[in-house]
């Protein structure tokens, strides 16, 4: 019979309304997103009290200039980098019979687990004046090596730390790709490079460029990094302002910066980042391999020299101070068990806190189809993306202002640096549990619906336990990068409340490398701990 | 207005007597200024299952969604036994609604095994009632076996007894199924079909099925209503549908349709295959004497026969061979187009002079020519 027996599905199937959302979680979802905002008014009350024409002035100061230079370069070659690097690491560890793939898969992911400034100050400590490879090299004669310092030093590190923000997304992209397509591709006619260009590349860019915005926000707030690296670009000199009262300018920079955040969220808007990256997608046949041929060991030599350069030096440095032990002059720097405690305390408070909250936001984004969701989730990234020095003066500035009593008697003092690692991860929770939301198919809860259930009682029963491995990736997430977070834990600690970061920090300001091994080393391991969960959570392919 | 006109429309009755489990009135909605149901009506009786119709984006799940509380209409009323649901200011959300619903994926929660599934809407109740219930509604569906599996260990047909169950539990007064074959392979539908029907009866549930496949249609429900861009144009029986279409469009959609331009006569309609008597063709008045009219033949309605070029009035011009018969294309002396089915032992050799003639011993539905549908209460245009 010749009726019409086109399949009709999505055709059929308009977008799911958005009364589902309801109104109380926009309420609640916006209530998040302002919380989140509310450390910018300080660049804002700031930016009034010094009015336009004085901002003007500092504007255009030629220092300002040479600090928009200075991180646009390091944000252009931290981001390019680390695509360059990670594609065709991505690429290697999925689609090729690359020797110890398995290996390579998990070795190049790590580097994530590795704080930038402890990344920076090992790789001073090797490779600076009168580091460990100068003394080596002494004895031929060497009297200087090419400096570290500056631009250099701090993309080489920051990328080092990075790359795997595209690594790990590009992978996840290249895994759920249909290998077919290229299979298609390659009876049509095209080379290999061809097929890569043309179907796997388009296929894969969301998942670029979404590991290229993480890269970029990452570099334009790292604090570590250039302070080590003495490389003058906005957080470094707004720090400086800002201990040397010059706060204003500190206020006024800030602003500048969280208005470049906003250029580059825009960009990458543009840019397509905001395609649904498509999951669900019929299951790729990974069984065919691109067999490398005599490339297979210079290719296992690149993965090996990336490994070695992101983990043994810091590794190897960290160990060498170790066993050369503490000189015993630095009084107060001893290592104590109870900085551990404090570390995975405030961590596992901001993690929760930060999976609660960004609840409303990720619901409201994956299943609303009000814009409300997409502006509430966008407002969540800002705070991710404003650094966190700027985060922890703002709340010590408000604090101060506002918090009156409960700030000076140091009630607050807590509940605010929660507040501030939220404020800075939120997107975490929120990107993962949103990621897991979409996974479930909205019939579920309709489903439960049509049974009986009210919406929360749907969410509750059916929802909920299927986005709770996500939920519990995305706090991991937060805990994982509070655990490492420099600025805000120095800005925000109460007094006497030490943990392994200010160590660390107090240890190599002061120079006393020793005393930053075992604090370092235990972050280390514990980044390391919360990594294995989270790849084990998203279903972080292994094979 | 014709009597026979009269009869040929489909009893439209939507009288507010007890029978009647859902009624929608001039139901219209739209999705972003688009508007995708227009000025719907439909009343389904208990017991019955009716089956709406129609090609992708007829709108047919819109409605179904509606009728659920999934979505809200933005203009119209929805009733359940009387009382309303949806518009006029009211908004019955789904979980009262006491409307079940089979979705096109099953939708079957998958941290459930599938007794945890089909007790899903049962935890108002005791727990032995529930348990009494799952069991029976397990035995009803013949997936006793599988009662500890989740939905990935079960297969596709398995999957769909277990979301059938699931919705039957709490005996809704209403069940939709949304698609339910779409998602089965080939073989594993047509059997599925005799089975879920056989489920639905012996639950005695009043059901709305959409689907866009006629056959299937046809085969499950004791009434189906066509859909097209978001109206209704046919509600009847399977056999008043697929035999007296009241729209060309549903003439086309449940069967190969072609059509014989004729113009009727005192004694009969004259068309290039011959003339035909005036009995043949059904409810034909008076009134169309002298009009031209389209005569809806099925393809197994006529016959062509390889005959000298003098006897002829044809032209095969396509052979489609389909296994058990084949379907010639035949062009007529006046440029009409016919499609006959013969046996696939029936060789009628290709561009050959055939002679075409009626073999249908069933009343022939007709179209005035130049409209769309039947004319329901106007007098025949003047064409």
């Amino acid at each position: 019979m010749a009726g019409n027996a086109d399949t009709s599905t999505a055709a059929d199937r308009p977008a799911s309304s958005g009364w589902s959302g309801g109104s109380v979680l926009v309420v609640l979802a916006g209530l998040v997103a302002v919380a989140v905002l509310l450390p910018l008014s300080w660049i804002v009350i700031a930016g009034f009290r010094v009015g336009f024409a004085g901002a003007l002035d500092l504007l255009l100061r030629e220092q300002t200039l040479s600090i928009v230079v200075n991180s646009f370069l390091l944000v252009g070659a931290v981001t390019g980098l680390s695509v360059l690097l990670a594609v065709p690491l991505a690429f290697l560890t999925t689609r090729t019979n690359l020797p110890f793939r398995r290996f390579f898969t998990v070795a190049l992911a790590m580097p994530l687990v590795v704080p930038s400034y402890i990344g920076a100050f090992a790789f001073v400590s090797a490779f600076g004046p009168q580091g460990q490879l100068q003394d080596a090299l002494a004895p031929f004669g060497v009297e200087t090596l090419p400096t570290i310092y500056g631009l250099v030093g701090s993309t080489l590190v920051l990328t080092l730390y990075t790359y795997p923000y595209v690594y790990i997304t590009t992978r996840a992209s290249l895994k759920s790709l249909d290998t077919t397509l290229v299979e298609a591709a390659r009876t049509l006619r095209h080379t290999r490079w061809q097929a890569f260009k043309r179907v796997t590349l388009p296929q894969i860019r969301p998942a670029i460029t979404a590991g290229s915005l993480l890269v970029a926000l990452y570099a334009l707030s790292d604090f570590g990094t250039p302070a080590i690296m003495r490389y003058d670009v906005f957080t470094r000199v707004i720090y400086v302002e800002f201990n040397a009262f010059g706060r204003n300018m500190a206020a006024l920079l800030s602003l500048v910066l969280v208005l470049i955040t906003v250029a580059i969220l825009a960009f990458e808007r543009r840019a397509g980042g905001e395609d649904r990256v498509q999951t669900d997608r019929g299951h790729g046949n990974t069984q065919s391999l691109v067999r490398l041929g005599r490339w297979r060991w210079p290719a296992a030599a690149f993965c090996g020299g990336v490994t070695a350069l992101a983990l043994v030096v810091p590794l190897g440095i960290l160990g060498l101070w170790l066993v050369r032990g503490t000189d015993g002059v630095a009084g107060g720097l001893a290592f104590e068990l109870q900085y551990v405690g404090n570390s995975v305390g405030i961590a596992v408070a901001a993690a929760l806190v930060a999976a609660i909250v960004g609840l409303p936001i990720a619901h409201l984004s994956a299943r609303g189809s009000s814009r409300f969701g997409d502006v509430f989730e966008r407002a969540s990234y800002v705070g991710y993306a404003v650094p966190g020095v700027v985060i922890g003066l703002a709340l010590v500035f408000l604090g101060a202002r506002y918090g009156g009593g409960l700030y000076r008697t140091g009630v607050i003092a807590f509940p605010l640096l929660v507040f501030g690692y939220v404020v800075r991860f939120l997107p975490q929770a929120v990107g993962s549990t949103r990621a897991s939301l979409l996974r479930v198919s909205p019939a579920l809860p309709e489903a439960a619906r049509t049974l009986g259930r009210s919406p929360f009682g749907a969410f509750r029963s059916v929802t909920l336990p299927l986005i709770a491995p996500g939920q519990v990736g995305g706090a991991a997430l937060v805990f994982l990068t509070t655990m490492k977070e420099l600025p805000v834990t120095l800005l925000l600690k109460p007094p006497g409340f030490d943990t392994l970061v200010t160590q660390v920090w107090q240890a190599t300001a002061s120079g006393h490398y020793g005393h930053a091994a075992v604090p370092s080393l235990i972050l280390l391991f514990v980044s390391a701990l919360s990594m294995l969960v989270i790849l084990s959570m998203e279903g972080y392919d292994v094979k | 207005m014709s009597n026979e006109n009269a009869v040929r429309t489909e009893t439209a009755q939507q009288s507010d007597d007890a029978n009647t489990v859902l009624e929608l009135v001039g139901i219209h909605k739209q999705f972003g200024g688009e508007t995708v149901i227009e000025n719907l009506d439909l009343s389904v009786r208990e017991g019955e299952l009716l089956t709406l119709l129609g090609p992708s984006g007829c709108g047919k799940t819109t409605t179904l969604r509606l009728i659920a509380g999934l979505e809200e209409p933005d203009g119209g009323e929805i009733r359940l036994r009387g009382d309303p649901v949806a518009g006029s200011g009211s908004f019955v959300a789904p979980e009262q609604r006491d409307v079940g619903i089979v979705f096109q994926e099953f939708a079957l929660f998958p941290h459930k095994t599938a007794e945890e599934n089909v007790a899903f809407g049962l935890h108002d109740l005791p727990e032995a009632e529930q348990k009494q219930r799952v069991d029976d509604l397990l035995d009803l569906v013949g997936l006793e076996a599988h009662r500890e599996s989740y939905p990935d260990e079960l297969s596709g047909g398995q999957q769909q007894r277990v979301a059938l169950a699931r919705s039957l539990a709490p005996e809704p007064q209403l069940l939709l199924l949304d698609e339910p074959f779409s998602n089965l392979d080939v073989d594993l539908r047509v059997e599925m079909r005799e089975e879920v029907r056989r489920i639905l009866k012996e639950a005695g549930v009043t059901a709305v099925s959409v689907t866009h496949d006629q056959e299937e249609a046809m085969s499950i429900s004791d009434r189906v209503a066509v859909m097209h861009d978001g109206n209704l144009e046919q509600v009847g029986t399977p056999e008043q549908v697929f035999q007296h279409p009241e729209s060309r469009f549903v003439a086309s959609f449940l069967g190969h349709a072609s059509f014989l331009s004729g113009r009727v006569q005192e004694d009969g309609i004259l068309t290039p295959v011959g003339s035909i008597e005036r009995d043949r063709v059904y409810g034909l008045s008076h009134e169309y004497d002298g009009a031209d009219i389209d005569l809806l033949v099925r393809p197994d309605d006529v016959r062509a026969e390889p005959v000298p070029k003098s006897e002829a009035n044809g032209q095969v011009m396509h052979r489609r061979f389909l296994g058990p018969s084949i379907l010639y294309r035949v062009e007529l002396g006046n440029g009409d187009v016919v499609g006959c089915m013969h046996n696939h032992d029936e060789e009628v050799p290709l561009n050959e002079p055939v002679a075409v003639e009626l073999a249908a011993d069933h009343e022939l539905s007709w179209f005035p020519e130049g409209v769309r549908r039947v004319a329901r209460d106007c007098t025949p245009g003047d064409d």
